[in-house]
């Protein structure tokens, strides 16, 4: 009989002309192309290409950052997904709720998913800063990838928030009522700021609008941006601090 | 190496206590690693690629199921005549807005957010705890001064403002670092670990107590009008 084996069709694969002109190198079985693999990767080569084998526990990082990211691919993908069926315009958008939940099939399940993720990610993220602090993940020369962490987190208070009002149920309006409104309170030009965010002195359509853009558009990309900072940072700054690193430092 | 001209010394320091200012030399085969590291070093394609992976899928198959068994709120149509009592921002803002209930606006919605947010920035380049020293290990008597006063201090301002959520958990932590303070002969596991933290971690420690406490009240103890409830009744 000639079947052949799933490794030697993979094999067969890999020395296709289209195959090689994709991944520019053999099967990963040496250390050469095992780093090829990350550094010839538009992606992957924001990682590095060894890491230490203590940093791969999971109590050196509790994966933490990484449960980060992929909280924000998971929310990028559904969140697609729920703009298919959804119109930023009052009352649009809370009828759009109603018809994910009656009409659309799995419309309920996807935007659960959104929403569990969201608070997963918001958890995540908090987690994460004070995990690192602990283990002092902060000090030079990490002292800028930190800086880099604080406007993520805020992003991702941002994006959970902005996110809030498209529903725009009860829950919603006055969530984002109440949150504005304290910022009128900045001192010299707290009412202009809220009137910029919002489009208006209520939250009503135009605040719709802006939070869609803000939550769909621009928070997402300047994220996805500084996410990318972020991991090439580990990277250049030398990889991760281990809580062992540093109660060895102290002495 | 004796016949060099200039008595310069190349090394690798990870104390920057000892070596502040650290000289690197990258020759050209080398790439530029900041620290010398005696444990094993693991390729990233496969150990991560395939420990990410299997963290992806264990987070979606988790995702599914809470997706599955949870359902996100829809209230009835937004309605700007109809407030209801008590109107709620998102569960992460909630903390913020249990200080609006004891203090002015200006100070619970800006100035203590933006402080919050300046003291993370500057963390790292106030070499915060790069000595990493025990708060009681040097100076005691002249530290353990400056903590009672300042506390006291805190304390006064937490109960002329009636801000008992913030002063519970600052009473707690407070606590803590008091016990940390004697020198008990066969001390608990818990208090000599207390015993090695630095002044940081009991400044983050107690940033943490308070956030988390404001947050769950209130989420879970707030009623009509921010008066107290029980969530169980
Ligand atoms: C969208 C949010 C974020 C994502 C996706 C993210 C992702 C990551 C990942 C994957 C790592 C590798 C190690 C680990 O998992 O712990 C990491 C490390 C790090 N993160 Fe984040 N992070 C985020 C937010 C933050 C925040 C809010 C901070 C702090 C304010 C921060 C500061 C750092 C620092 C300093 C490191 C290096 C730690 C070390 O040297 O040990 N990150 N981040």
């Amino acid at each position: 009989m000639n079947t052949m084996t799933f490794e030697e069709i993979l094999n067969r694969l890999r020395a296709t002309r289209a195959w090689r002109s994709i991944f520019r190198r053999g099967p990963a079985r040496t250390n050469r192309t095992r780093s090829l693999a990350i550094f010839g990767n538009v992606f992957l080569h924001l990682l590095p290409v060894k890491v230490r084998e203590q940093s791969l526990r999971v109590r050196a990082t509790y994966y933490l950052g990484t449960i980060s990211f992929f909280m924000f691919v998971v929310l990028t993908l559904t969140g697609i997904l729920l703009m298919f069926y959804y119109h930023p315009a009052v009352p649009q958008a809370y009828l759009d709720m109603k018809d994910l939940r009656f009409v659309v099939s799995n419309g309920v399940f996807l935007r659960n998913l959104h929403r569990v993720a969201a608070h997963v990610m918001v958890i995540a993220v908090f987690w994460h800063m004070f995990h690192v602090f602990y283990r002092g993940g902060y000090r030079p020369p990490h002292e800028f990838n930190w800086a880099v962490g604080v406007m993520l987190l805020l992003l991702t208070l941002l994006l959970s928030y902005t996110g809030y009002l498209l529903p725009w149920d009860q829950l919603a309006f006055w969530a984002i009522t109440v949150g504005t409104n304290i910022l009128s309170a900045a001192p010299f030009f707290g009412s202009q700021l809220r009137y910029l965010l919002l489009g208006g002195n209520l939250v009503g359509e135009n605040a719709l609008l802006r939070f869609y853009v803000l939550h769909c558009v621009i928070l997402p990309l300047v994220a996805a941006l500084l996410i990318g900072v972020h991991f090439w940072r580990i990277r250049k700054d030398g990889g991760l601090t281990l809580r062992e690193d540093y109660e060895r430092d102290k002495k | 190496m004796s016949e060099t001209k200039n008595s310069f010394e190349a090394g690798v320091g990870s104390n920057a206590l000892k070596t502040p200012e650290r000289v690197v030399f990258i020759t050209s085969k080398t790439s530029a690693q900041v620290k010398e590291r005696a444990d094993r070093q693991l390729m990233s394609y496969p150990q991560l690629i395939l420990r990410e992976v299997i963290a992806f899928e264990v987070l979606t198959i988790v995702l599914v199921i809470v997706a599955l068994a949870w359902d996100a709120p829809l209230e009835q149509l937004a309605n700007p005549l109809l407030t209801p009592n008590p109107a709620k921002a998102p569960w992460y803002f909630l903390g913020l807005q249990e200080l609006l209930h004891y203090f002015p606006p200006l100070v619970a919605g800006i100035v203590i957010p933006t402080l919050v947010v300046v003291a993370l920035v500057v963390i790292p380049y106030f070499n915060v705890n790069i000595k990493g020293e025990p708060l009681w290990a040097a100076y005691r008597s002249r530290r353990f001064l400056i903590f009672i006063v300042s506390v006291g201090l805190l304390l006064v301002f937490l109960g002329l403002y009636r801000a008992w959520t913030v002063l519970v958990p600052t009473v707690a932590i407070a606590g803590l670092t008091i016990v940390s303070f004697f020198q008990l002969k066969r001390p608990y596991r818990l208090i000599s670990f207390l015993q090695t933290r630095p002044l940081s971690w009991w400044v983050m420690t107690w940033f943490i107590a308070v956030s988390l406490t404001l947050t769950v009240v209130g989420t879970f103890f707030r009623g009509p009008g921010w008066s107290w409830v029980w969530p169980w009744r």
